[in-house]
Parts: structure tokens; sequence; C-alpha cells
């Protein structure tokens, strides 16, 4: 097992090492450096020229990349052009709000789908699964933001259950009071958006679940006399949720990229709020450290089912 | 046995599937004839041709400079009001209007991205499944890396750097991320069928790889490539329109439902003024349900009979 993450993890390498070089290519085409937010009729224009060279903009790019690339090794992704704060300290401030919300839908997506799922496979054809199905098929086919504002209008506005938009209140205070706060501003945005990401594991648990049951060991399992509730606790279902945990790293990556949506239509102060904030105010270094965090983010994501999927499943290994 | 007859039978379609797979439109013969069998997928594409007739049709009519045309004098008129049927903006264009044109600009970049992604997901595809070994695992290296990429971001950065940026360089960012999903579908299935005594059969009478990816193996993939067609089709709408919501889709010059929708993000407008969002959030919603209902109608027929076989 250990050689199959080992072999996975150098895959990454040249994964990353393109990633970067995509990204800094990326930096390269947006307009503007570090010192055209400071340009103003008084500055002497040989100034910022020199200015400019002293800070190496004029070398050679794989120069400048290797330098960049250093100093993400040292934590420094670079100081923003408008706000004149490093671009680290900006992100932090936003990255545990993302982090949150996402863990928060983790869990309520996980705790919506499973039971879904096995409702479904269990009463394959029968009532209960043709009221999944369509559950299934309206959360697959409703593009995300129509659902997020139909129910922050209709949740948030119309009924005034939720904050419609924050991440905490400021009237909040003490360790419960803004951590409550903060779960009631986190709560309509987890839930939309965990329905919205059931689909994925509901779908494949009922499949799981529907395709085991016609297996050779259930049937084993049934004549030996086994009853039917262990027969499906502990031998469909439990084949059935691997899967499901190997797609644990994809769900938090797919979290992470719809971010940008979710934290848009609630204004929640996020990684991908920052994101569209930074690009309204054209802050191309901010932009440029977002998109390589979301990339290395979505890399681990990967890797992280990978490996998940190598430990619960012995034939990954093999090959 | 009745099993024996049925493989007979089985056996005798196959033949005749064969035969006809000559023609292409033998796959869409097959999806229309499985939608038609469903009461409910014909209500989804019946409520599919009403909205296509309407925004195409509606779009005939109107002009584009005089639909976007800002007229500050009749700014947020409500429903009704003064003749406007659903309302106007704040630049007093006709909420009606844009719904149709935006309808038509958004169905229209789905259809766009998916063309593009489907021939280059399909050539990809079949190349990379058919021939296998190192060229299968070069492509499939680059997808997967595609693949890992922060698409949106990516794509809104790409859309604010572009000189010229307008509707066409859209449809090719977001085909740039999107052939790569049909890449991998069309693959998995192509690799399964290069074993395949037709294919076998096909090469020992030395036919060229060409002639077997295009005029044999591609033919057996035409109900999966209207399948995926279908839902790539509302997969794309969605991408514009969050894009567009997002204000950095559609050039704001050219109408699209995202736009429109995009009118939510201020509180204001979404507690006193529904008109110019909502019947666009109904549309868009309309829009996907349907299509998505069509696709999956024939996603399961296509599944039966892969079963069957």
């Amino acid at each position: 097992m250990w050689k199959t993450i080992l072999r996975r993890l150098l895959i990454m390498i040249p994964q990353l090492i393109i990633l970067s070089l995509l990204v800094f290519l990326l930096a390269k085409m947006m307009p503007g450096d570090p010192f055209s937010g400071s340009i103003n009729p008084n500055t002497d224009p040989k100034q910022i020229e020199a200015l400019r060279r002293a800070a190496g903009l004029y070398d050679p790019w794989y120069v400048q990349y290797f330098r960049w690339v250093g100093n993400l090794f040292h934590g420094d992704l670079g100081t923003s052009y408008i706000q004149h704060v490093p671009v680290t300290s900006l992100i932090a401030d936003r990255a545990s709000n993302t982090f949150w919300l996402s863990l928060l839908t983790t869990i309520l997506t996980y705790s919506i789908a499973i039971p879904l799922g096995i409702t479904s496979g269990r009463h394959q054809d029968q009532w209960q699964d043709t009221s999944v199905r369509i559950f299934n098929y309206i959360t697959l086919a409703t593009p995300g933001f129509v659902f997020y504002i139909l129910g922050l209008w209709l949740f948030g506005f119309t009924l005034g259950w939720f904050p419609i938009s924050g991440s905490v209140s400021a009237s909040a205070s003490g360790f419960w009071g803004v951590l409550g706060s903060r779960i009631y501003h986190m709560i309509l945005p987890a839930i939309l958006y965990a329905l919205i990401t059931t689909t994925g594991t509901v779908q494949y648990l009922r499949t799981g679940i529907v395709d085991n049951k016609v297996e050779d060991y259930v049937r084993t399992a049934r004549s030996k006399g086994v009853p039917e509730n262990i027969v499906f606790h502990k031998h469909i279902l439990r084949n059935s949720l691997l899967p499901i945990a190997a797609f644990l790293g994809n769900t938090i990556t797919g979290l992470l990229s719809g971010s940008m949506i979710i934290e848009s239509v609630f204004s929640y102060p996020g990684m991908g709020k920052l994101f569209l904030d930074s690009i309204g105010q054209r802050d191309y270094t901010t932009l440029t450290a977002l998109i390589l965090i979301f990339g290395i983010l979505t890399l681990i994501g990967n890797l992280l089912s990978d490996i998940i999927m190598s430990i619960i499943d012995p034939r990954i290994r093999i090959q | 046995m009745a099993d024996k007859k049925e493989k007979a039978t089985k056996q005798a379609t196959k033949k005749d599937e064969k035969q006809k797979a000559t023609l292409p439109p033998s796959g869409f013969k097959v999806a229309m004839r499985e939608i038609l069998r469903s009461k409910s997928a014909l209500t989804a594409l019946i409520i599919i041709i009403v909205i296509l007739l309407f925004t195409f049709g509606g779009s005939l009519f109107l002009n584009r400079a005089q639909v976007t045309e800002m007229n500050i004098a009749d700014s947020y008129y409500g429903w009704g009001e003064a003749g406007h049927l659903l309302g106007t903006d704040d630049g007093g264009r006709d909420i009606l209007k844009l719904l149709i044109m935006g309808g038509r600009n958004s169905i229209m970049i789905g259809i766009s991205v998916t063309v593009i992604t489907e021939i280059v997901g399909l050539v990809v595809g079949l190349v990379s499944g058919y021939f296998g070994g190192a060229i299968d695992s070069v492509i499939m290296r680059i997808v997967d890396f595609i693949q890992i990429l922060p698409q949106m971001p990516i794509i809104i950065v790409l859309t604010t750097v572009i000189p010229n940026y307008n509707a066409v360089t859209l449809v090719f960012l977001i085909a740039m991320f999107g052939w790569t999903t049909t890449a991998r579908y069309f693959r998995s299935f192509v690799l399964s069928q290069r074993g395949r005594d037709y294919v076998l059969a096909s090469k020992t009478s030395g036919s060229s790889n060409l002639q077997i990816m295009f005029r044999e193996v591609l033919p057996n993939i035409t109900s999966m490539i209207i399948i995926d067609v279908v839902l790539t089709i509302a997969g794309n709408i969605g991408i514009e329109t969050s894009l567009s919501f997002l204000g950095y889709g559609l050039p704001s010059t050219t109408p699209s439902l995202g736009t429109l929708i995009g009118f939510a993000n201020d509180p204001v407008n979404v507690i006193n003024r529904p008109w110019l969002w909502l019947p666009a959030t109904i549309l868009l919603l309309v829009i996907s349900l349907s299509i998505n209902y069509v696709g999956q109608a024939l996603q399961r027929a296509g599944d039966a009979r892969q079963r069957e076989n």
C-alpha cells in the first residue's frame, strides 16, 4: 500500500510543476505590477523604472519564475497591488471562513445523502426509491446558483428565518455567542450547498446497493440463513459504502471550487468571495495566489481520494 | 427454452443494428423512439421545443440594439406597468425582451460549446481508447491535468485579461475545459470495444485504423453521443449562466439569463423588484430540468439496452 501511495505522490510532482508554470504564465498575462498602483502625476517615470528593474521585473522569465517559486516555499505569495498588504494575510482571514463552511457542508452532505442512498437502494423501484430519484434529479439538474437564490429568497428574505449575508453578526459577543452566530450564518448556505452536492453520493450508494444485492456472496449469506437485516447491514451496505468513502477527497475539492458562487450569493466572506472581490478590483497578485491555492487543494483532494481508495480496495494496490 | 429464442432474436436485432449502423441517423431514431415511448419525457421535450420557439422565434422580431438601449426615464416599471409585461430594469429595458434574447443567447452558447467539446472529446476519446498504450497514457495525463485546474477562476481571470473579449471567446474558454469530460467518457467505452470481434475482423480484412474508428466504432456509440450531447448542453448552459451571474460571462451588451438572474445580487432587487430576476430564474430552471429529464430518459434507455446485450 505504501508503494501505491508513494507512486501517487510522485505523480503529483510533475502536476505541481506544470500547475505552477501555468499560474505563473497567467500572472504574467495580467496587466500591472506592484508599482503601477503607486503611480501618480508627481512620480518620476524613471524612478518607477528603476524600482521595477530593482524588483527584477526585466529579468528573463525563468529567473522570475524560480524567484516566485522560491518565495512560495517561504510562504510569500506576494503583496497585493491594491490593498498593499501581504496576500498571505488577506487569504488567511478568508480561508478559515471557507474551511468552516466546507466542513459543515460536508457533514450535512453525508448526513443527507447516505440515508437517502440507503433508502433508495434498499427499496429499489418502490415509492421510496422513486421519491429519492425525483429529489436527486432535481438537485442534479438545477444549476447551483438558481437553487441558492431561490433558497435565499424564500428562507432568507421572505420567511426571514436566516441571515442573508455575512459570516458573523457584529453584535455577537463571547465564545458561544460568536460560535452560535457563525453557525447561524452558515446554516442556510451549507444546507442548500449540501443538497446540491448530495447527487453523486446518493447515486453511487444506490447503484452500489442495487448491484451488490445480486452478488454471489449475498446469495451465499442468505442461503446460510443469515438474517436479512444482517445481510443488508454487514454485507451489502459495507461494500456499497466503500466508494463513497473514497469520494470524500473529491467532494471537498468540489466544495472549494463551488465556493465562489455560494459565497457570492450569500455575501459570505470566504476565499471564493475574496477571488470575486479581487477580480473586481483587478488585484492580480491575490488572484494568482488564489488560483494556485485552488489548484493545489484540488490536487490534494484527488490524492486523498486515491489514497483512501487504495486503503479500502486492495484491487487498486495491485495495479 | 425461451432463453434461446430470445438470444436468437437478439442476434437478429444485433445484425439489423449493425447493418443500420453505417447510417448515422439510426442512433437518433432510437433516441426519438425512446422519448416518444415515455409520456413524461415527451412532455419535457415539448417544453424544450416551446422554449426554443419562444426564445429563438421571439428573437427574430427583436433588434438587439433596440432591446439593450438605455432609457432611464422608463426604469423600474413593475409587472405589467406601461405596457411592459414583465416590467423594466434599471436602464428602462423591457425584461420580457431581455428574457427572450437572453434565453436564446444562453441556449446558443450552451449548444456552441457542446458542439466543440463533443467533436474534440469524441476524436480524442476515440484515438485514446482505440490505440491505447503510450498514446492513451499521454492523452489521459493531459486530461487528468486539465481536470484538476480550477476551471471557474481561470475562466474568470481570462475574461478580464483577453483583449476584444466577446461571446465567441467565452465559448472557446468554456470549451477549453469541457472537452476533457467528454473525452474520458468516450475513451472508456471505446477501450471496451477495441477487443471486440467486429473490430478484430475489420482489422484482419485490412481496414485502416481511421476507417475502423470512424466507420465502425463510431456508429456503435451514436446513442451515447446523443445522451452526452443532451446532458452537456444543459451543463454548459449552467456554466455560462453561472459566469454571467457572477458578472464575468457574456459581455454586458449581450443579454443572458445569467445577467438577468444577477439582479438578485442586490438585496433591494430580491425583495422589491422580483420581476427583474424571477422570470429568468424560472426560465433557466425549466430549461435545465427539461433538458436533463430528456437526457436521463435517454440514458436509462441506453443503459437497459446495454444490460440486455
